[in-house]
């Protein structure tokens, strides 16, 4: 197999990891107006969460669950808990998140200590897969697989249900759904927690294949806001195509010039953004 | 009853004053706390040039200040130059930095800015880390660039405490320059400042490019001061600490800043004292700030005045 097509392949299942971190990422952007700058925070607490379920269960399963409702709930006390209070300046909401995820990060700090960890990964789907000559860790075609089906399960969410539906109205104007008489705190409570969920369940899928340890989540951070600027607010199609566009520059640039990984990101995105501010699939607020 | 003007006056004598007596007061290691206040409250002061007078918010100083402080030690220990052309040099660098920042982020505002900033501060941040080879990674670079004359520490407090001066003098000049002026005009309406006939885009460019040569003379007096430089000095928590200096001060105005300096470095070294969790407590502090007292200490000590009837006292420093 070529080395090529194996870079490729770690390109798309990085990929994949970063859609399912960055659409939360994107889906709280879109409708609320605000960059939840605690989403890496959320992501390396729900890698520990994940990692301590799977070490006292065992179970891969239990683990992932345990980390997407644990970060959930988090998520719910950070937006009726503090969010709320300050409903109407987006900017003090940002930066009020920057400071949650100070203080989230040093209490996984206090919790987990600065050691690296690696959430446990079931015997089934360890070791490589061999498939028609083409050897490669299934555990990361599995994180292929679960990105395709969240991307799946999130469309069919935003387009097939009444929720969805709001969630969307609410992301190109959400004054005039309030005005049609729907609850959107409500609205915006849901999509907190599951834009929170979405980042924890990527901290048990991300924290099996790169280790977690305390500075993970300002990585995996400026990895989503690249998605994000590059796919453009709330969108979950640009959420996907930022995605592979991000993890595929991610990993070919640390492969050809490996100190300079995040000019290759950054280069094509702050090129996008002069000729497209809001990003491949945004839409003007 | 004494003129406005006197009064003024008066309180920046003061100021002087105290800042030059500063070192009898607090002896030994708290002079040296005290060179920190001056050196960050020059760094908030720069953030407060966009966060406070022409309202966007950047996440970005932290890098633009490390560079300075980078170069500043490079030039000085590995390629051996002299502290002055370094320090030049340095500056030189985060000027730089800030023009490639300012190209690419002033055409945002709001949170977008805060989010390109961001991520343009993580770019130092990451290539500073992995650059192994001129940076020294993790391990970063040490050692001292003072000369001989700068080695006690209350000689580099006078000379960092000169500085604080001069450049606290000339940002003032500025932000209240015709200049100055219109930064405030764009802050409260852009499109009005647009439809004056202004144009926005170069005047937030230069804010920015401004705002980043001190960030730099801030970072190339911290190589001065601190002798060391590691990627956590260009790191996201540093840009945090200034915004968070600049607003718990009170954005908009520069005293503010170098009371948000003061109270975050003494807080930062108290906490130290105690427990190792100075992350958390600067978290909680951002917490409390936004929920709790946004427009800053200077701000809701004017609000008090007018509650109390009293007219508002000059804005000395803004």
């Amino acid at each position: 197999m070529s080395m090529t097509f194996f870079q490729m392949l770690n390109g798309a299942t990085f990929a994949a990891l970063l859609f399912v971190v960055a659409s939360g990422f994107t889906l709280i952007f879109g409708l609320m107006r605000i960059v939840n700058l605690a989403h890496g925070a959320l992501y390396l607490m729900g890698g520990y969460i994940g990692y301590s379920v799977g070490i006292a269960t065992g179970n891969f399963f239990l683990s992932a669950v345990a980390a997407a409702l644990g970060i959930a709930l988090i998520g719910l006390i950070i937006d009726i808990g503090l969010l709320r209070f300050i409903k109407t300046t987006e900017l003090r909401q940002v930066l009020l998140t920057l400071g949650v995820a100070f203080v989230l990060n040093d209490i996984a700090l206090v919790i987990w200590g600065g050691d690296a960890f690696s959430v446990p990964v079931p015997q089934s789907l360890q070791g490589p897969s061999n498939f028609a000559g083409l050897v490669y860790p299934k555990y990361r075609l599995f994180v292929l697989l679960m990105g395709v089906l969240i991307f799946i399960g999130l469309w069919l969410l935003l387009h097939k249900t009444r929720l969805g539906a709001l969630i969307r109205a609410g992301v190109d104007d959400a004054e005039t759904v309030e005005a049609m008489g729907v609850d959107i705190k409500r609205i915006f409570v849901y999509t907190f927690m599951l834009g929170s969920a979405l980042a924890g369940l990527g901290g048990a899928m991300g924290g099996a294949f790169l280790t977690l340890y305390p500075t993970a989540d300002s990585e995996i951070l400026v990895y989503s806001m690249a998605v994000v600027i590059i796919g453009g607010r709330g969108s979950l199609k640009g959420a996907a195509l930022g995605s592979l566009l991000v993890g595929m520059l991610a990993t070919f640039g640390q492969v050809w010039f490996p100190e300079l990984a995040y000019f290759v990101i950054f280069g094509p995105m702050a090129i996008l953004l002069a000729f497209k501010p809001l990003g491949l699939f945004g839409r003007a607020a | 009853m004494i003129s406005a003007l006197k009064r003024r006056a008066l309180w920046v004598g003061l100021g002087l004053f105290f800042v030059m007596v500063l070192p009898f007061i607090f002896t030994g290691y708290k002079t040296s706390i005290a060179t920190e206040i001056l050196i960050f409250a020059i760094l908030a002061m720069s953030i407060d040039i966009l966060a406070g007078h022409s309202g966007r918010t950047p996440l970005c100083h932290g890098a633009i200040f490390g560079v300075a402080t980078y170069v500043v030690l490079y030039y000085v220990t590995v390629t051996g130059g002299s502290v002055w052309v370094g320090s030049l040099l340095g500056i030189l660098a985060a000027v730089l930095t800030a023009v490639v920042f300012a190209l690419l982020a002033i055409r945002t505002s709001g949170v977008y800015f805060i989010l390109l900033t961001l991520a343009l501060g993580m770019i130092v941040w990451g290539l500073c880390l992995r650059w192994t080879s001129v940076t020294g990674g993790e391990n970063g670079l040490r050692g001292t660039v003072r000369p001989e004359w700068l080695a006690n520490q209350v000689h580099l407090y006078y000379f960092v405490a000169v500085c604080f001066v001069v450049l606290t003098y000339a940002m003032w000049r500025f932000v209240n320059s015709p200049f100055g002026q219109t930064l405030k005009g764009i802050r409260e309406s852009e499109s009005r400042m647009r439809t004056l006939g202004y144009d926005v885009s170069i005047h937030l460019f230069l804010g920015f490019t401004v705002s980043g040569l001190f960030a730099g003379i801030a970072g190339a007096l911290y190589a001065f001061f601190n002798s060391f430089v590691s990627p956590s000095t260009v790191a996201l928590a540093q840009s945090v600490e200034g915004l968070l200096m600049a607003i718990v001060g009170g954005a908009g105005s520069l005293l503010g800043a170098i009371i948000g300096s003061a109270l975050v470095i003494i807080l930062e070294n108290a906490v130290s004292l105690y427990t190792e969790r100075w992350l958390m407590v600067l978290g909680f502090m951002f917490i409390i700030t936004m929920l709790f007292a946004p427009q800053g200490i200077v701000g809701a000590v004017k609000s008090l005045m007018t509650r109390y009837g009293r007219k508002p006292a000059q804005k000395s420093s803004q």
